[in-house]
């Protein structure tokens, strides 16, 4: 297990380095995206699945696009690539999904030894303890919603 | 087998914070700037993660439900402010947002 | 009974206050009237205080009235007290005597001048501090009163403060009489610390009981109490302020430089004379600065142009006829011819005052002439204290003051006859110089007075009428005259010498407080004849000798007189040998150039230095304001580490 954190930290740390020297805004989102899928798997093996799923649907997957939809609104370079600069998070993106599928192949996370927390136990915790801090994020998100859709406003 | 020793996870988050917040830094394109926060947002959630895991409880995820869902937000209103600043000057320049 | 003895010295000061504050408001004769009738109301209250301490002679021979105590510390506790014994009698007589005929005759002659009530009330403080000066009993407050004169002169020389020249002399006597001050608070710290008292009386007592004659304490207390003396008396080697503070007005020439706060010294040595018995070198000392004043200052006299001048150096040289008196253990004689030198030297400087007046403030004596015929009253005054200042007869103040030191000065041992010598030679030049000044001056064809204007350059406004060429003294102005005229010609019989029928009555008042020492008038009636006629015969001699030298003098014409003016001899006499030059060379132009090399130095460049680094730190902090958003924000971070670190480390 140790190897597949390992190569997964190795990923993630090399393509959040590419991703601050990019002089590419869009080459700088594509490694990002390969860190936070690295960042993925390893919260998979620390037996966090559900969060993990979580990361790539809403950082990976909503963040990033919206970071995308800015880009596209600012104009400031056109969204086609030349084929090249795929190479490296392709390459990345091969090593995780390599690491996912040996993992899932070898069964449930290795054994009783990694404390496997599912959704259950979340959800029981998130509508428990912490209702309070799940109403305040709704809050938070409301008004992110309002803010981003008040500056957002054309003013005619 | 072995699980992940929390110390490498933990130390992982560490690298993953400061490469971020050297990307803050040093880069001048606001873009990269609120990436770079993000990368920073994520090292601490995934730290969280690693804490929750090590001791085998649900708070270390709810942890990260909560500050995922407030980088979401953040990012939604930054973006808009970003989107803003940039109709306004024309440049994504930070060190152009000083001053009249 | 006598516990009203502090009016005295509370009368002018009251006067100096109310002209302080009211007198620009009021008119000249009410200013007049609080000026001079507060020394006149003192001199009152001094003579009668004075009659009573004769009639009944209190405990002792001397009163004190404690007024407050000043300073309480164990041990330590000098008072606010005056004293009233035979010394301070005599002292207070002729302070407020001549005080208040000097401001009776200010009150006319300063009456042209800006500033009227300002002079008053300088005046009136200066007469004040002389008072708490000489009825101090003990050193400290003395030194207060001291420090006042310095201050009231520092002040009166400078009085017309518009010309620079003036502040300049002002500042130097300051400045110079300073040097002396110092001295003698150093001798007072010696006291203070040693004897534990600054009483006179006690440190009389205890200084002959705790200080073997001739220790080095008693030596370097006396020393240091003669520094301070040469400072206010304008004796070697603290002389060169004098003839410069004749920058002033005349009243204040006569008051303050010929009558009273240069006496200052002769009356501090004589307070203290017990200190100055137990170091008999010092008092050698105090002879020989003495004897070599009175030539020193004799000669320079004889070469002066400017009238005040002559008389300045002349009572520089009384003066060291006086130091000399000290210095052979003749305290009364001292004093009596501080007495009769008061009479004399204020007559001169006021009738100088009025010639000067009359030539439309001309001070060079080749200007003037012919002054007998212009104005009669005048000369003859002149002339009774010109022979007063001679010693010659029938004016008896000089003469008995005079002959007294002389006979005391041979009657001291071997170095006693050269001082007497010195003495009869000094005589001699007195004679000399100021008949010299006499002839010129009031002597030959009467000239017209300068145009109006000329002269001090003192703005009188509308007030120098054209018309003073031919002033008389008016009977304001004559009255001091006719009554210091008078004092000359009878004064002397206050003590008038033995062995030609007269009596000691002065030197016989003054033992209680200044017991004759070791010198006793012992000798033969014939050697004191002998010894007076020597003296007599000097000064006469100065006479003819003076008529021929002015005679020459102003037959010669003016380019022969132009070069015997600057012939190498009769410029260094008439810079007072030189003094002021060497001084100038030794002490000022190394100070300044000190001063000058370190206007920028240590301490000045620490505080530059903090300032700088005050700017730099500025200039660095300045970066942390300068707008770039990722500067802030890795401000932040390190903050951040910082913090961490410092949890984690500590």
């Amino acid at each position: 297990m140790n190897t597949v954190f390992a190569l997964s930290a190795v990923v993630a740390v090399a393509a959040t380095v590419l991703v601050i020297t990019r002089r590419s805004a869009v080459h700088a989102l594509l490694y990002l995206v390969v860190s936070l899928l690295a960042v993925a798997v390893i919260m998979f093996l620390l037996g966090a699945a559900f969060v993990a799923a979580l990361e790539v649907i809403i950082y990976a997957g909503a963040i990033m696009v919206l970071f995308v939809f800015v880009i596209m609104l600012i104009g400031h370079e056109s969204i086609a690539m030349n084929p090249r600069a795929w190479i490296g998070p392709s390459v990345m993106s091969a090593v995780l999904l390599a690491e996912l599928a040996w993992v899932l192949a070898r069964g449930r996370l290795g054994g009783a030894s990694v404390t496997e927390v599912g959704p259950k136990q979340v959800g029981i915790a998130l509508f428990g303890p912490y209702l309070l801090g799940a109403e305040m994020a709704a809050f938070l998100l409301l008004a992110g919603l309002v803010g981003a859709f008040h500056l957002g406003r054309r003013r005619n | 087998m072995a699980s992940v020793s929390p110390e490498y996870a933990l130390l992982l988050a560490g690298v993953l914070f400061c490469l971020g917040l050297v990307g803050v830094i040093v880069r001048r394109n606001l873009l990269f700037i609120l990436l770079c926060v993000e990368i920073m947002l994520n090292s601490a959630g995934l730290a969280f993660v690693v804490a929750g895991a090590r001791w085998g409880q649900p708070d270390g995820q709810v942890m990260f439900i909560f500050l995922l869902t407030m980088a979401a937000a953040e990012v939604a209103v930054g973006l808009a402010l970003l989107i803003l600043h940039f109709n306004r000057r024309k440049t994504l320049n930070a060190d152009m947002m000083g001053g009249g | 009974m006598l516990s009203w003895i502090w009016c005295i010295p509370a009368l002018p000061f009251a006067g100096f206050l109310v002209l302080a504050v009211f007198g620009g408001r009021l008119s000249r004769t009410l200013t007049a009237v609080i000026g001079a009738g507060s020394v006149g109301l003192s001199f009152l209250a001094a003579a009668a205080a004075s009659a009573l301490f004769v009639s009944y002679p209190p405990a002792g021979s001397s009163f004190t009235l404690l007024l407050w105590q000043w300073v309480n510390m164990s041990g330590f506790s000098p008072a606010i007290s005056f004293t009233l014994d035979s010394l301070s009698v005599v002292m207070i007589l002729v302070v407020t005597g001549v005080g208040f005929l000097i401001h009776l005759y200010s009150t006319r002659f300063m009456l042209d001048e800006e500033g009227y009530s300002r002079f008053f009330a300088y005046m009136n403080l200066f007469v004040g501090s002389m008072l708490i000066l000489v009825m101090a009993e003990n050193l400290l407050l003395l030194y207060l009163g001291w420090e006042g004169v310095g201050l009231c002169s520092y002040l009166l020389i400078g009085f017309w403060y518009t010309d620079p020249e003036n502040g300049r002399s002002a500042r130097k006597a300051f400045i110079v009489t300073r040097i002396g001050d110092v001295s003698l608070s150093v001798a007072l710290f010696i006291i203070a610390t040693t004897l534990g008292t600054l009483d006179v009386r006690e440190i009389a007592q205890k200084a002959t009981a705790m200080w073997p004659v001739g220790s080095t304490l008693a030596v370097a207390t006396a020393a240091l109490l003669l520094g301070g003396a040469v400072g206010k008396s304008a004796q070697l080697p603290l002389q060169t302020w004098l003839p410069d503070a004749m920058a002033g007005p005349s009243p204040v020439s006569a008051l303050i430089h010929a009558a009273t706060m240069v006496t200052a010294g002769v009356y501090l040595i004589a307070r203290t004379h017990v200190l100055f018995q137990l170091a008999p070198a010092v008092l050698l000392a105090v002879a020989i600065i003495g004897a070599a004043g009175i030539l020193i200052a004799g000669l320079s006299a004889t070469t002066q142009r400017n009238i005040k001048r002559i008389l300045a150096y002349s009572t520089m040289s009384q003066l060291g006829y006086m130091f000399l008196a000290l210095g052979v253990g003749a305290w009364s004689g001292a004093i009596f011819h501080l007495v009769t030198h008061a009479f004399f030297k204020s007559l001169l400087f006021l009738g100088a005052g009025v010639v000067i007046l009359a030539m439309n403030h001309e001070h060079d004596v080749f200007a003037m002439g012919g002054m007998a015929r212009k104005s009669p009253f005048t000369f003859w005054t002149f002339l009774i204290g010109a022979f007063a200042l001679a010693a010659i007869p029938p004016t008896t103040a000089g003469l008995s003051s005079k002959d007294q030191i002389l006979s005391q000065a041979w009657q001291s041992g071997s170095a006693g006859k050269v001082f007497w010598a010195l003495g009869i030679a000094g005589a001699f030049v007195t004679s000399v110089y100021i008949f010299r000044l006499v002839f010129i001056v009031f002597g030959g064809k009467p000239r017209a007075a300068a145009p109006a204007g000329h002269g001090h350059g003192a703005p009188s406004g509308a007030g120098v009428a054209a018309g003073k060429d031919g002033m008389q003294a008016g009977a304001v102005m004559g009255l001091p005259l006719f009554l210091l005229a008078v004092l000359c010609l009878v004064g002397g019989f206050l003590s008038f010498p033995q062995f030609l029928g007269g009596k000691p009555i002065l030197v016989g008042f003054l033992q209680t407080t200044l017991p004759q020492g070791s010198v006793a008038v012992e000798s033969s009636v014939q050697t004191e004849w002998m010894l007076s006629i020597v003296a007599e015969a000097a000064s006469l001699l100065g006479i003819p000798v003076a008529w021929l030298i002015v005679r020459r003098r102003l037959r010669m014409p003016a380019t022969a007189a132009a070069s015997v003016d600057n012939a190498a001899h009769v410029r260094f006499l008439q810079s007072g040998w030189g003094f002021d030059w060497l001084y100038d060379r030794v002490l000022v132009k190394p100070f300044m150039l000190l001063a000058k090399v370190n206007a920028r130095d240590v301490v000045d460049r620490f505080f530059d230095g903090v300032g700088g680094l005050n700017m730099l730190l500025s200039r660095g902090l300045r970066w942390t304001q300068n707008g770039r958003v990722r500067w802030y924000a890795a401000g932040a971070a390190a903050g951040a580490v910082l913090i961490v670190a410092a949890v984690v480390l500590l």
